[in-house]
């Protein structure tokens, strides 16, 4: 019992793997916000008037706003005037064509991950765009993308090559009025990815951004926009490890999904940003993320699938709003909470058209002394006819210091809803771990092996070089859970 | 190739075994009974290393090595296997996989080359066949709506996967029909040879009349107070226990 207790001690006290500071110079403003601050942002970029005025728009609105504090996390107040909203790589005149111009510290990085941008090139086909703290600084297959019609872009660069499209949805799933953060990130954000895929195209390749903050007391507010026109598809991947840092790192990210009628837009995220000291809970990512899809077409699909392993304070609820007759959404969802870590997270599933149809797979991991919430709305508006909703949420809880919780909301207004709720919770018994040992297989392995086969749902849906990385990062991430 | 010398275990402060003393050879199979509570899976459970099973005095030596100091995986990799009185459950954990798993950390452990799925397929397939169960088990979660029956045919299949050098049986028979008691058995034959050890722990003389046992020890308040032959099984159907309590 004793050695037992000890070997879930040792595991679940491992330290973040992927701790390092990559040295290169930033272009940096000076901590605070203001109206001059959102300027300077602007003009950085040389943004037109239009985006301008937005962004004061949600500042104004953003002043007026409150932090919300509804959900199960406890974090010391956040002093918005300490933080530097503005980090820019020094670039090399426009910017580089191939792998060869990118700062070879930054390939390095990436290699230090196991992600090389080359192998993944090569290997998946991915085409990355790569995002180093606050703007994009590798951008690859971009000529295949060309030919298919699809635009694949920083944020920025979209603001000055597709104006009217940018202009068009940007703000049209979460205005800045939505909430706090999202109001924050409308003001302030600083570089992200813009994806529009046209009409009846069906996207070549994966498409993939990798994110890592990398500069103290710097804020991270990313910006994505996803339009999937008429009887398109779409996957997208983000994934992103952050460095060892000992001061909190706030991100407020926004993402916009738009699927227009036959459209499908599947959107996958692996998660890893520094969850703190795994003694103090010190200096991990405050991760304040509003993702939000709308099905605006008939019989379109968005579906997001989420490994969440990392951060301090995870707050996040990637939505979808079935307008469309016949749409469908999805939410699959793997979260960890070890150590000091806290997540609440989930989603929330708006039926508004008719004979939409959403699914729901949340599994929740708590070890150590970390805290899980699944917080879940599923809303059945008057005429969604003939909505249906699944919902499974199950957690699953390692040693005994850590917990699990689950708010599902369930809120229908019309009788011809068909809702399903499962939820589960479970632990690793001693007893487990015992019978895997007598088998041979050693206390981290087993609990690895449990937990993959408790995230086997979800990480099926991931794209397979995605699912392979996620069981990866699950045993790193674990090797501080309980083996 | 085992040798228990005068052991002693404390289970929540509570002693149970008494001082036991057993040698097993390569090639013997021995049968320990008993009654209810008299300590036969605590003898089991010390064996394969259960950390709330604390030995207070005496050793557990494996081919010559004490092993009480050694971790269960560090035990079950040295070739000491036990198939559980009640298997254990692991949701979402594919049969298949856990095979695989445990089986390539013993080749790992041994130095040789891991299984790839299709080898292994291959090598559970003539497995499955010795004891009759269906390949739809590859595909459960382990041990996860088997029947009692199936779990105990489950921890045979792993006993045959794993070719351990010792196999302690944990009433293995028990709550089988009697189809299932004989696919159980001929397993256990199939299992034997003469560099293979088998300790199997049962309440019933049954499972006997399908396995040629050397010797039959009767555990006793943590004690061995008899040894025999199969014919002291026999003994033990006919007239139960209180005719050795003295």
């Amino acid at each position: 019992m004793k050695t037992q207790n000890k070997t879930i001690e040792k595991v679940t006290s491992q330290d973040y793997q992927y701790g390092f500071v990559t040295d290169i110079e930033q272009d940096t403003i000076p901590p605070g916000l203001n109206e001059d601050v959102i300027r300077l942002i602007s003009n950085k970029k040389d943004e037109p008037d239009w985006l301008i005025n937005w962004r004061l728009k949600a500042y104004k609105n953003w002043l007026k706003m409150n932090e919300p504090d509804w959900a199960k996390v406890d974090y010391p107040e956040i002093d918005y005037q300490s933080i530097s909203y503005y980090s820019a790589p020094k670039d090399k005149s426009d910017g580089p064509k191939s792998l060869d111009e990118v700062d070879p510290e930054l390939v390095k990085t990436y290699e230090k991950l196991g992600i090389p941008l080359e192998e993944q090139k090569m290997l998946a086909g991915v085409a990355v765009d790569a995002i180093f703290d606050s703007v994009s600084v590798a951008t690859t297959f971009k000529e295949d993308l060309k030919k298919a019609g699809v635009i694949f872009c920083p944020f920025s660069e979209a603001v000055q090559d597709h104006p009217d499209l940018v202009k068009k949805y940007l703000g049209s799933v979460v205005p800045y009025t939505d909430n706090y953060f999202a109001a924050l990130n409308s003001a302030v954000f600083s570089d992200g990815s813009f994806i529009y895929i046209p009409k009846g195209v069906r996207c070549p390749m994966e498409l993939s951004t990798y994110f890592r903050i990398n500069a103290m007391n710097t804020g991270q507010f990313e910006r994505t926009l996803i339009v999937a026109d008429e009887g398109s598809h779409v996957s997208y991947l983000e994934g992103c490890t952050a460095p060892m840092r000992d001061e909190n790192q706030l991100h407020a990210a926004v993402v916009e999904l738009v699927a227009h009628k036959d459209a499908e837009i599947k959107y996958s995220t692996v998660q890893n940003w520094y969850p703190g000291n795994p003694e103090t809970g010190k200096g991990g990512v405050y991760n304040f993320v509003t993702k939000r899809g709308i099905c605006a077409g008939s019989n379109s699909k968005i579906s997001w699938t989420q490994v969440e392993t990392g951060s301090a304070i995870t707050w996040k609820y990637p939505s979808c709003i079935l307008k469309g007759d016949g749409s469908v959404g999805e939410f699959y969802s793997v979260a960890v909470a070890n150590n000091f870590q806290q997540a609440d997270t989930g989603t929330k599933m708006i039926h508004s058209g008719k004979n939409t149809r959403s699914t729901i797979i949340s599994k929740g991991i708590s070890a150590g002394k970390g805290q899980n919430t699944y917080r879940g709305q599923v809303k059945i508006m008057k005429n969604a006819e003939n909505a249906r909703n699944y919902s499974q949420c199950d957690s699953i809880l390692i040693g005994d210091q850590c917990s699990a919780h689950t708010f599902p909301y369930i809120d229908v207004r019309n009788p011809s809803a068909q809702m399903e709720h499962e939820a589960s919770t479970s632990t690793i018994g001693e007893d487990q771990l015992f019978y895997c040992n007598q088998r041979g297989i050693s206390t981290e392995d087993a609990v690895s092996l449990i937990v993959n086969g408790f995230c086997k749902e979800v990480f099926r849906e991931l794209p397979m070089e995605f699912a392979v990385e996620a069981q990866k990062l699950m045993e790193v991430t674990l090797e501080g859970s309980v083996g | 190739m085992l040798e228990i010398k005068d052991l002693h275990v404390k289970v929540k402060d509570k002693d149970i075994l008494k001082g036991i003393n057993l040698t097993v050879h390569p090639g013997e199979l021995h049968a320990i009974m008993g009654r209810n509570g008299s300590g036969k899976s605590t003898l089991a459970n010390a064996i394969a290393g259960q950390d709330s099973y604390e030995i207070t005095s005496g050793d557990i030596l494996f081919n010559g090595t004490s092993i009480v100091a050694e971790s269960p995986e560090e035990r079950a990799l040295a070739g000491i296997f036990m198939s559980f009185q009640y298997p254990v459950i692991i949701p979402g954990v594919n049969n298949t996989y856990f095979l695989k798993a445990a089986l390539n950390a013993k080749r790992k452990h041994q130095g040789k080359t891991e299984l790839d799925a299709v080898e292994f397929l291959k090598l559970i397939r003539e497995k499955l066949a010795v004891v009759e169960m269906d390949e739809k088990y590859l595909h459960r979660a382990v041990n996860d709506g088997f029947s009692g029956g199936e779990k105990k045919q489950n921890e045979i299949l792993q006993m045959l996967t794993l070719e351990p050098a010792l196999a302690i049986l944990d009433e293995t028979d028990s709550g089988l029909d009697i189809d299932a008691l004989k696919i159980v058995a001929a397993g256990i034959n199939n299992y034997r040879r003469d560099d293979r050890a088998i300790v199997i722990i049962t309440h019933y003389q049954r499972i006997l009349k399908y396995l040629e046992a050397d010797y039959v020890h009767v555990l006793i308040n943590g004690k061995i107070a008899k040894t025999g032959g199969e014919n002291l099984a026999e003994q033990l159907e006919d007239k139960g226990y209180s005719w050795l309590d003295n």
